[in-house]
């Protein structure tokens, strides 16, 4: 298992440099001038910004500004903004809220999903089959805006069982906008989970199971159950770094104060070290999440440890 | 083979009645003309049998397919909106762009003769929602068109020659997986200054080759294992008539299947960035931007939203359930 381990994290380190390299050669391609944006009533004197040119290494070609940009990463720098406040900072304060907002929609998706594929998968070709099957696919197939306005109108403005946007009203502020959030992923976990528990109750340890005279609870519950939710589990990690992600467009939409709005202000701002900062954290976060996707397998299924 | 002949020509048989149960349509045919030819029917029926009717994936699918009323139906919703997007003319008189608008009949709601009321320019509702479906039809097929020929191109190099080419292209595939899409494609676009169909495909396409690419790769890997590919090498093939001839006809199913429902993610993810604003620009027609236009209106004027969403959503569904009819039909296991 620790030879499995090591082998994987050492595959993930080359994912690192490309990914953040291809990001970071994007963002040096940002149009305009940061510096000269600074300008204000007064203008930066020339040499003034030839110090800030200096400082921030705008001056050198781009590899070695990536290396530069490495070597503070690698202690935890991750920058500074042109007006001089650390990248982390600003990280360690929008990060929360888009946490906050992903792991609410982790929770809803999985609540929602297990029950939904669970009912599903029991009876295959049932009313609760196809309602699940007919309801996923018409939620996939609604972009995630228009799921978000359709939510944010008919909930948060006409029955006002939700706030609109914002989030002054605490943790409930997110619940609208988990809900929209998480309904892509909780049909891919209801399919998941039940395509999987369609497959394991046809297997013969399950046949055996019922043979013995066990009840339906205990052989759903415990032999058929825990094998059928090992693709879920795998699926469930790597969709909490997707979420983190994915969260700019709901974001946008209730006006929730995560990363995805910084990263625009960013743009706008031509502040190249937060959108950099962001993006890298993102990939770090996927990194992270498949490296516990494969351990999990490893330690769900034991065949998978196998070399 | 047997050597004994009874017992070959049992199978056979066995194998003409398969054949023939399996063919509905063309078994008349077979039958009426076997009779006719006389003695030697048994052997001519099967050589017959095999060159009217061979066994072949695409064959099989397409059988099953036209008795899919979920295919057909979404295949004919899928016509319409090609015809749409080809000669939006045929189903408006009005001119989109042009000198119709009439900022007097702004947000105005839907009435007789403008059936989906009008929008903020006060132009016709209706016209500009069906000329967005070109756009959306546009980027949709182009960016799926070239990411599946790059996944074909590099997912076969990779699959089919191991080693070294494989290594490599699969870690390059690795990284572009690690890259967060929707924060990508918003940085890449802010890249970009003016923002046209081109530009907006380049970025997805760049972003999308990926996993059309391993699902290729790992269909020619099983592919390359296959017997018949075992039997054409020993028979001198060369690689690329192996590759062209016996390996992608089987091996490109799973790719087309994905394709097809990656069309309609393309088709809603150009919406989704038109949206946020680094996707399309005015005055190019795009749904995204429709919805963008409408976001601060919802509540006076629901009908900007509805009818955009409503073909945005209805084109996706109709993309992702043909992909679905599709893995069903090419899936032999689940027939």
């Amino acid at each position: 298992m620790g030879r499995y381990i090591a082998r994987r994290l050492l595959q993930s380190i080359p994912v690192f440099f490309g990914a953040t390299f291809i990001v970071f050669t994007m963002v040096y391609a940002l149009p305009g001038d940061p510096i000269r944006a600074l300008n204000g009533e007064r203008p930066i004197s020339d040499s003034a910004q030839a110090a800030l040119r200096e400082q921030y290494n705008l001056d050198d070609p781009l590899v070695v500004q990536y290396a530069k940009y490495l070597g503070g990463l690698a202690q935890g720098d991750f920058g500074e903004t042109f007006r001089g406040r650390p990248v982390s900072e600003i990280l360690l304060e929008k990060f929360p809220i888009t946490a906050r907002l992903a792991l609410l929609a982790f929770a809803f998706e999985i609540l929602l999903g297990l029950i939904a594929g669970v009912l599903a998968g029991l009876r295959r070709g049932s009313f609760m089959d196809n309602l699940v099957l007919v309801s996923t696919t018409v939620v996939v197939a609604i972009p995630v805006f228009v799921l978000g306005f359709v939510a944010q109108l008919v909930l948060g403005v006409k029955l006002r069982w939700f706030p609109i946007a914002g989030v002054l009203d605490g943790w409930y502020s997110y619940a609208l906008p988990a809900i929209v959030l998480g309904s892509l992923s909780l049909v891919y976990i209801a399919r998941l989970t039940r395509t999987s528990l369609v497959e394991t109750l046809k297997s013969d340890y399950i046949r055996t199971a019922e043979a013995k005279g066990l009840s339906r609870a205990r052989v759903v519950g415990r032999h058929a159950l825990r094998n059928s939710l090992i693709p879920v589990a795998t699926f469930l990690a790597v969709d909490l770094g997707a979420l983190m992600g994915g969260a700019i467009i709901t974001e946008g939409i209730f006006n929730i104060p995560g990363i995805g709005r910084e990263v625009f202000l960013a743009i706008r701002g031509q502040e190249g070290a937060v959108v950099v900062g962001i993006v890298t954290a993102g990939i770090l976060i996927f990194i992270l999440m498949n490296l516990i996707v494969d351990i999990l397998y490893g330690v769900l299924d034991p065949r998978i440890r196998v070399e | 083979m047997s050597e004994h002949d009874p017992r070959r020509g049992r199978d056979t048989i066995v194998e003409d009645e398969e054949e023939e149960e399996a063919r509905p349509g063309e078994g008349s045919r077979a039958t009426s003309f076997v009779p006719a030819e006389g003695a030697t029917a048994a052997a001519a029926a099967v050589e017959g049998g095999a060159s009217t009717y061979q066994a072949s994936l695409w064959g099989d699918a397409w059988r099953q397919l036209r008795k899919n009323p979920l295919f057909l139906i979404s295949g004919a919703l899928l016509v319409g909106f090609i015809v749409i997007a080809i000669a939006p003319g045929l189903f408006t008189n009005i001119d989109p762009a042009g000198a119709n608008c009439d900022l007097g009949n702004s947000v105005d709601r839907p009435s007789r003769g403008h059936l989906f009321g009008y929008d903020i320019q006060g132009c016709d509702y209706y016209t500009r929602v069906l000329y967005g479906t070109r756009v959306s039809l546009t980027i949709g097929l182009l960016v799926v068109g070239f990411d599946v020929v790059i996944a074909i191109v590099l997912g076969s190099i990779a699959g089919f020659f191991g080693r070294f080419w494989d290594g490599t292209l699969s870690r390059i595939a690795d990284i572009w997986f690690a890259l967060p899409t929707t924060l990508a494609a918003i940085v890449f676009l802010s890249v970009v200054g003016e923002r046209g169909l081109l530009q907006v495909s380049a970025v997805l396409i760049f972003l999308g080759w990926p996993t059309l690419m391993r699902l290729m790769r790992s269909s020619v890997l099983s592919g390359k294992e296959a017997d018949y590919v075992q039997a054409a090498r020993a028979l001198g093939a060369s690689n690329w008539r192996i590759l062209r001839v016996h390996i992608l006809p089987n091996g490109i199913a799973p790719v087309i299947v994905y394709a097809t429902i990656a069309v309609g993610i393309i088709i809603a993810a150009e919406a989704a960035l038109s949206f946020l604003g680094v996707g399309l620009q005015l005055p190019n027609i795009s749904w995204g931007l429709m919805i963008n236009a409408a976001q601060n209106r919802i509540l006076s004027s629901p009908h900007l939203l509805l009818f955009p969403a409503l073909f945005l959503s209805v084109l996706v569904l109709t993309f992702i359930i043909i992909g679905d009819a599709l893995r069903d039909a090419l899936d032999p296991r689940l027939r």
